[in-house]
């Protein structure tokens, strides 16, 4: 291959006459993800009353927020996986239709939509008497309470993720060259077999790289724990929050962060593979 | 690279440029008028003609901008970025603005309307002698609720909300002095307790509400209320007051056991720039005409006794809103507990929101 050839050497050359240019990357990286990360491990070590101790850290591990961390952890697994469910047949089907780009972006759309309206927009739906009761009502069924309850709280969550799951999964099928599906076929494997033994394993790390975006993000959602749950859920961002505005307990709200910074760090680790992260959205 | 240079040495200089002009125009503004000055308030809690009104009888160009928490509002007088010159924090706030010294004192001369203040809003243990804060409004917390929903359901205590019959009906706001504080209230407690066993008793209490929670959220009650979504609610009575407007089902009540009595203040923020436009905004919004459309407005109470003698005697008799001096002694002023006792406080909120019994 020439052409990857000339690529390393023009790489070559810019990275012996150009370090310069890395100066703006590595002040972004200082400033914006290095700074804020050690700030908040530092601040995890202060009291309330800015005295330097490890209490934050035992308290962390009594009880309400232990337990606080497991219920975070299942319902961020519950909208990661309905979200893979809905999710990978969609992009599939995405990648088999003639306007590939048209219905892609149309799935796309509503992620530009700013969160709280869509929240907002969901307690009108999903009122008493709103459409989706209106629909019930008429076809005979009772009134039900849909809003502030597990379900509307996964079902929101599962809607705003959805865009997010569907690109990096489409994004690796579509490079699935056709010839070895084809392969497949000729050397008599059956539709199911051409999926799990080809598609699926070639297309993984699109999986890998959604369930990143999702989950890690579900793990901390709490506009819609208040506005769909009426904090009937509780996740480590409601917590977090609480801590920094309202407590005003720096030292405990960063405590939370450092954890749920740990525990991102240890699922990238699980679903990642060396650097090949969300490398479907590159191309 | 020569062109990557040229443009961004143009792009600072036009910078520099727009700030020098922006800052010449701010100076001749100022100096044109009477100035400018800074008003930081609760949203929703000004009618905004008398902001205009004000503005054409001083010349003193008016920035409005609102906060939604105590805390909030703190956070940012602390952090500098913008100076404002009048805030409207509640009464524990301001203990706490003085400790941390954030608070200009108030020069009562120039306060001339602040005879108009019923003397009982005066003088309070927040703010002895008035130094630092001038009422401008005053409320309860208590229980607003729709009959028409309700099967004769009444509030006279707070037991009542622990009612089996009323399962999912009951949306609390999302505060933990509120909650916490209604469930010491219902046990007979101070709302100000730091006892650990009385607080413990009342989230264990609290948390066998659970069944009957519909939901724990913040200013979206209203809106629940007024499209009757909910039966009842745990707010304060200005909220309170908002949803009758709209929705004349609904009524108010504050339990027997007691209940918390909030004032809200106006205060100078030590690190105001006008503190003469700050003392002619203050005692305008004290003036009789002034006070008694801003409380027509906003619908909370107002501690302005010459402003009352102006209004709807249906408005000011009504005891929900406006409760005789005997009915407010049962009831209780935050008083800051401190940010440790804050802190456990929220914990508290935190395991009730974690625990409800579904």
């Amino acid at each position: 291959m020439p052409d990857s050839k000339l690529m390393e050497q023009r790489a070559m050359k810019n990275n012996r006459t150009n370090p310069f240019y890395l100066i703006p990357y590595y002040l972004w990286i200082v400033l914006f993800v290095i700074a804020p990360i050690a700030l908040v491990v530092y601040f995890s070590f202060f009291d309330i009353a800015g005295n330097l101790t490890l209490d934050n850290y035992k308290n962390f591990f009594s009880s309400v927020y232990l337990r606080l961390t497991l219920s975070s952890f299942w319902y961020a697994f519950l909208i990661t996986l309905i979200s893979l469910l809905v999710a990978y047949p969609t992009a599939y089907w995405l990648t088999k239709t003639k306007h590939k780009q048209l219905w892609l972006l149309l799935i796309i759309i509503p992620s530009w939509i700013n969160l709280l309206l869509k929240a907002y927009a969901f307690i009108g739906i999903f009122g008493l008497y709103g459409p989706a009761n209106n629909l019930l009502a008429s076809i005979g069924s009772e009134r039900l309470q849909i809003l502030f309850t597990d379900f509307s709280f996964i079902f929101v969550s599962v809607y705003i993720f959805i865009p997010f799951m569907v690109l990096p999964i489409f994004n690796s099928l579509d490079r699935i060259n056709p010839a070895l599906i084809d392969a497949s076929r000729d050397l008599g494997a059956s539709p199911w077999t051409t999926f799990t033994r080809v598609i699926f394993p070639l297309a993984i790390n699109g999986v890998k790289a959604g369930i990143q975006v999702v989950f890690i993000p579900a793990l901390s959602l709490f506009v819609i724990t208040r506005l769909i749950a009426g904090n009937k859920v509780i996740t480590l961002g409601t917590a977090i929050e609480q801590q920094f505005l309202v407590t005003q307990n720096w030292g405990m709200g960063s405590t939370i962060a450092v954890f749920l910074i740990l525990f991102m760090i240890i699922i990238m680790m699980v679903t990642g593979e060396k650097g090949g992260t969300i490398n479907g959205k590159i191309k | 690279m020569k062109d990557l240079l040229r443009a961004s040495v143009a792009i600072i200089v036009i910078s520099a440029i727009l700030m020098y002009i922006v800052s010449q125009l701010e100076d001749t503004s100022s100096a044109g008028g009477g100035g400018t000055i800074n008003v930081y308030n609760w949203g929703e809690y000004i009618d905004p003609e008398l902001v205009s009104q004000f503005e054409e009888e001083t010349g003193i160009t008016v920035i409005y901008e609102t906060f939604d928490s105590n805390e909030a509002m703190m956070t940012k007088i602390e952090q500098g970025g913008t100076t404002y010159d009048v805030a409207m924090p509640s009464e524990y706030a301001i203990e706490k603005m003085k400790e941390s010294d954030l608070l200009h004192p108030i020069d009562l001369n120039q306060i001339t309307n602040l005879e108009n203040i019923d003397p009982y809003f005066l003088d309070l243990p927040f703010d002895p002698g008035n130094e630092f804060s001038i009422p401008y409004f005053w409320g309860t917390v208590g229980i607003a609720f729709n009959p028409s929903l309700l099967e004769g359901q009444t509030f006279e205590s707070w037991d009542d909300l622990w009612d089996p019959t009323l399962e999912q009906e009951v949306i609390l706001v999302d505060s933990a002095r509120e909650v916490i504080g209604m469930g010491l209230n219902s046990l007979g407690y101070s709302l100000n307790s730091t006892d650990m066993n009385e607080l413990r008793e009342a989230t264990d209490k609290l948390k066998t509400l659970g069944p009957n929670v519909k939901a724990v959220i913040g200013d979206e009650i209203v809106e629940m209320m007024r499209r009757e979504e909910a039966a009842v609610a745990l707010t304060w009575s200005g909220q309170a007051a908002d949803m009758m407007w709209i929705n004349e089902n609904i009524d108010y009540a504050v339990p027997e056991e007691g209940s918390n009595l909030w004032f809200d203040n106006m205060i100078i923020p030590k690190t105001a720039d006008n503190v003469e436009g700050a003392h002619e905004f203050i005692n305008f919004m004290l003036d009789a005409e002034v006070a008694a459309q801003n409380a027509d407005y906003v619908g909370y109470s107002t501690p302005n006794q010459a402003a009352l003698e102006l209004m709807d005697p249906e408005v000011t008799g009504d005891e929900r809103f406006y409760p005789t001096e005997e009915m407010r002694e049962r009831l209780e002023v935050y008083e800051n507990l401190g940010l440790e006792m804050l802190g456990v406080y929220n914990e508290l909120f935190l395991e009730f929101k974690m625990d409800m019994e579904k």
